[in-house]
């Protein structure tokens, strides 16, 4: 039987705009993928953790508070440290297209600004997974 | 695979999630993985915590996790949220109360989709207790989707069901009545600040003692107010004929009058107390015997489960499918009737089976 | 009545016609719909206002049911307030912003706050990492508040301040400069958002649970109606309500179904309601259909004049009025092109000065990307005042009252605000109605709609679903220096040097004291903060003693 996507979207920081945020775990949920929502003001520590737990295959973050620099690159740091190389980790929300190469550089796979069709963000997932599903 | 199974069992979090996922896809290996953790399971608590939607079930379980942790239990959490009936997709909300959990070590929570699973819980959640207690957690909570009234499949894999109820839901005691009321072996009004709660805890306790009286004056088989009478059907898929078990483990378990707390889970009122009932139920049922009993109910069922599964699986190869059309048309064009035809059908299946039990051995 | 039956005779022939007509040239689309998926008519005429009775319905401006402005000659009198929201960095950056925009013409402060601040944490907590002074101003003690309006005479500026959960510390704060100052409280004007209950809703910086934030409410109330009469104690939110994806209705259903509930707790509280209610001020979005939203402020204010005299019962005109300063929307900005949210902020403008607001904020548009930089704010500030001085729009009062379209829209947002309202009501009001999700549940259904309708192409988003181009990543975005954070740490650790640490000590414990009572909360927390107690310790003590609010999430 084929593996059900699971994804994690989680909003990291203090920011409480989750509106991008759960637009996109309906329509994650429509694509037929299981989301796993942890809501506002989660740390990178708990993002971490949930996804190991939850056993995810992606981890979709939004922020629209400005501390994007800091909070993603500290995700996807803590997930190596944990040895965890097989989640894809992208973001959302209000960022500057000038800061998206340090946010690629830092192995957050994709950046998704204000206005992108959630279609978008489903077909990335899906083109991008790094596991199999069989 | 027998790494992930060795990691498991020395407590790794990845690959006891990894192990899950493996059940949730039914993949085959992971079933004859599960065989390789038989030694390491039978430690665990199971505690199952239902209710309806909008119960606080969530927040409840939040509140347990703190208490058993203070008591030095490792804790794990089984949520089960409902799969979209359209898409097979799923939107898993209940972690998010347990959140502040997340980076403790001594806690493991993870969200289920029923994935088609009417009864409360999760194909794959017997399989992930397994998991959860080989990794050496004390405690699994298992927290069901919202109930109505017919699911209750969690009675099947829990020691301890906590029913959680809340005032002002409107019919909420109607709900308890209409069928889950027997699975509790201890009732929580939740939310007890709000008005209505003590007519609530009233009602049910009522409703409990007029039930214990019925099941001691009665055998629980031909009692006018059992799930045997009430939902045959239910017995059945319970694995358990109606007049055949003289000694049902609901008739034990009912046998004392399950107690009802008030609890006010935002603020944690009330939950140490229930922690302390919980835990001494489950001393109460290892002391009687009562806990050997159940345990050995729920296997039978799970086993009777697994049979179902099986040939459902059978039944879905290409082969199969294709006798099964055959014989459709002939019940259709009257050349045969869908009994015949059915066991015509069941013969292969059972054929089938036979041969594929050949080629696992 | 003979006169409507012609009508209506012409109007079936007229009709029958053109509908034989659109066969062979079909109109656009077939169903034409509001901003917020409303139907249109082709035409409106009198037959669609029904019993319209005029001095009921509209009456004169200045007077019941306010349909037509608050003000009997509105800006002819004077304009509204222009007021841009402002704030990032340390105190000394948003106090040089502050000084230009007064310079610039602007007419009245409005103070963003970070989050940290927001949400009542130091920006030396661990939650505060990466968010100091990067959507607003830092704010941790007195000593900042001090350098924040350092050279503004806090009696001749109004200042609003976008503060909910800790409320209570930011005014105490702006009173304590006000007295170094030598500004006695009464002479001080201004706002405090205040409104905890759309926090829940929509906004997220929330920290205690409702009924101890609704005590610190209705404790500022009483306590402003005794020692700052002209301070605007709460401002009832639904701009946020909008942002995160409601349609107009539920905008305005949800802002005065939250009224309903600071009022009924403030008269619980033993407040009479002629003794608040006249400082109740609220704040709306504007979104791009003009004319539903003009409808939109309009059927607002006649709904909450009856609300407050017929269900309230306040005696006192100034209870009846509903006063609002309107932001443009933020969500209807777009990344894409950024120039053309110059021309959607300016009708959302003209639908808040149409629709008889008392001030506005008018986005920059380079807002969908970052803070706004110093030239997109002076362009967001012009387009007010061309608006103001140009346009004709301020000359008149309500100038398109009596339009069949606009009557017939604030006729029907009011109808189904009151179906909210009632729903609302039956759930056990405003708060449980949040507490079981529902409010949530009702915008996300809205949201997702949207966004839906914007993927499918059934709205059309100028630059962004049609009429794209190829762009380059915008250029000189306004960013906030990264040290911030850092240079703020050690302000926070050279001030809790300086400071008496006996006298906080104290006044935290008379804090402590106080929350476990009945008290209001107000006169300890005045002198907490007068010797330099930090927000995050004040807070701090209140989480200890009221708990902190986990929402409640559903799909």
């Amino acid at each position: 039987m084929e593996r059900k996507i699971r994804v994690l979207v989680a909003k990291p920081g203090l920011d409480g705009h989750d509106r991008g945020a759960k637009v996109i775990a309906r329509a994650l949920r429509d694509a037929g993928m299981e989301v796993i929502y942890t809501g506002l003001r989660q740390t990178p520590e708990q993002i971490v953790s949930a996804a190991i737990q939850e056993d995810v295959d992606v981890i979709a973050m939004s922020i629209l508070s400005g501390a994007h620099n800091h909070l993603f690159p500290r995700v996807v740091e803590l997930l190596k440290e944990q040895g965890v190389d097989d989640v894809l980790v992208f973001g959302g929300g209000v960022i500057p297209e000038e800061d998206i190469p340090f946010l690629k550089s830092k192995g957050v796979a994709e950046v998704f600004g204000p206005g992108t069709p959630t279609s978008k963000t489903i077909d990335f997932i899906k083109t991008n997974l790094k596991r199999t599903l069989s | 695979m027998t790494e992930l199974v060795r990691r498991c069992i020395a407590g790794d979090t990845r690959a006891a999630a990894r192990l899950i996922t493996l059940l949730e896809s039914q993949d085959r290996a992971a079933y004859m993985a599960l065989y390789r953790l038989k030694d390491h399971v039978g430690h665990a608590h199971v505690i199952g915590i239902t209710g309806p939607p909008g119960a606080g079930k969530s927040t409840l379980a939040d509140k347990l996790i703190t208490q058993f942790r203070a008591r030095g239990l490792k804790v794990g959490v089984l949520a089960v949220d409902p799969s979209s009936p359209f898409s097979g997709g799923a939107i898993l909300g209940d972690r998010l109360r347990m959140q502040s959990h997340a980076t403790d070590l001594g806690v493991f929570i993870r969200s289920l989709a029923t994935r088609g699973s009417l009864g409360g819980i999760s194909k794959a959640t017997h399989g992930a207790i397994r998991v959860l207690d080989a990794a050496g957690y004390d405690i699994i909570l298992v927290e069901t989707v919202g109930v109505g009234q017919s699911e209750i499949d969690v009675v099947r894999v829990a020691d301890t069901v906590v029913l959680v109820s809340v005032p002002g839901l409107g019919d909420d005691i109607q709900v308890i009545k209409a069928g889950i009321m027997e699975i509790g072996d201890i009732f929580v009004v939740n939310k007890a600040d709000r008005d209505g709660a003590d007519r609530v805890v009233r009602e049910l306790r009522a409703m409990l003692e007029t039930q214990a009286q019925l099941t001691r004056g009665q055998s629980p088989a031909a009692g006018p107010d059992t799930l045997a009478a009430r939902d045959p059907d239910f017995m059945h898929h319970a694995g358990i004929e109606p007049g055949t078990q003289p000694e049902s483990a609901f008739s034990e378990q009912v046998s004392e009058t399950p107690p009802v707390l008030k609890t006010i889970a935002e603020n944690g009122t009330g939950v140490a107390e229930l922690t302390n009932t919980i835990l001494k139920h489950l001393d109460r049922l290892a002391s009687t015997g009562e806990l050997e009993h159940a345990r050995l109910e729920s296997i039978k069922y799970q086993l009777g489960q697994f049979v179902f599964e099986e040939i459902d699986h059978l039944l879905s190869a290409t082969d199969l499918t294709n006798v099964r059309d055959e014989l459709a048309r002939k019940v259709f064009s009257r050349k045969t009737d869908v009994y015949s035809a059915g066991m015509a059908l069941f013969e292969r299946v059972f054929q089938q089976g036979a041969d594929h039990g050949h080629s696992q051995a | 009545m003979a006169d409507n039956e012609k009508l209506e005779q012409d109007f079936n022939a007229w009709n029958a016609k053109v509908e034989k007509a659109n066969e062979k040239y079909p109109e656009r689309k077939k169903q034409f719909v509001t901003g917020s998926n409303a139907s249109v008519n082709r035409v409106y005429t009198p037959l669609d206002q029904g019993d319209f009775d005029y001095r009921t319905q509209l009456g004169l401006p200045g007077e019941f049911p306010y349909t037509r402005g608050v003000q009997p000659t509105m800006y002819r009198g004077r304009f509204w307030t222009m007021r841009q929201y402002a704030g990032f960095g340390t105190a000394e950056e948003s106090n040089a912003r502050y000084k230009y925009l007064l310079d610039q013409g602007q007419t009245g402060l409005s103070v963003a706050f970070d989050l940290p601040t927001q949400i009542g944490y130091d920006s030396d907590h661990p939650l505060s990492e990466g968010e100091v002074g990067k959507v607003g101003v830092a704010i941790d003690s007195l000593a900042d508040m001090e350098v924040l309006f350092d050279g503004i005479p806090l009696d001749k500026v109004s200042t609003s301040m976008t503060i909910n959960a800790p409320a209570a510390v930011l005014l105490a704060m702006y009173i304590a400069v006000a007295e170094k100052q030598g500004v006695s409280p009464e002479a001080l004007n201004g706002t405090i958002q205040n409104d905890i209950l759309k926090e829940y809703i929509a906004r997220g910086t929330y920290i205690f649970p409702p009924s101890p934030s609704m005590r610190l409410i209705t404790d500022i109330f009483e306590f402003c109606a005794k020692q700052v009469p002209s301070w605007n104690t709460i401002s009832i939110s639904g701009y946020h309500i909008r942002e995160a994806g409601s349609t107009a209705v539920q905008e305005v259903a949800f802002t005065l179904a939250d009224g309903i509930a600071y009022v009924q707790a403030a008269i619980k509280a033993g407040l009479g309601v002629d003794d608040f209610a006249p400082r109740l001020s609220f704040f709306f979005n504007a979104h791009n259909d003009l004319f539903e939203e003009i409808a939109k402020f309009r059927a607002a204010r006649r709904v909450w004049a009856h609300l407050m005299r017929d269900r309230f019962g306040a005696k006192n005109p100034k209870s009846w009025m509903l006063r609002f300063h309107t932001q443009t929307g933020g969500s209807t900005l777009t990344a894409q092109q950024p120039d053309n949210n110059i021309i959607r902020v300016t009708l959302q403008a003209l639908a808040a000065v149409l629709g008889g607001t008392q001030s506005l904020h008018t986005n920059s548009r380079d807002e969908a990307l970052a803070l706004p930089t110093e030239e997109a704010v002076r362009i967001a500030l012009r387009t007010q005042q061309v608006i103001a001085y140009e346009s004709g729009s301020a000359e008149t009062v309500d100038p398109l009252a009596g339009s069949y379209y606009i009557e017939s829209l604030t006729d029907r947002i009011e109808k189904e605000v009151l179906t909210y309202i009632k729903r609302i009501d039956d759930l056990g009001g405003a708060v449980k109605a949040i507490e079981q999700g529902y409010v949530q549940q009702e915008i996300q259904d809205s949201a997702y709609a949207w966004q839906m309708d914007v993927e499918k192409g059934e709205r059309i988003i100028v630059g962004l679903n049609k009429f794209q181009v190829r762009e380059n990543a915008p250029k000189g975005l306004l960013r906030v220096d990264p040290e911030v954070g850092e240079r703020q740490k050690r302000k926070l650790a050279a001030l809790k040097e300086t400071r008496d640490a006996a006298s906080v000590e104290k006044a935290l414990v008379s804090l402590r004291n106080a929350a476990r009572g009945s008290d209001n909360l107000m006169a300890p927390i005045l002198d907490a903060v007068r010797v330099y107690a930090t927000l995050g310790e004040i807070c701090g003590v209140l989480r200890e003693e009221f708990g902190e609010y986990r929402p409640n999430v559903m799909f």
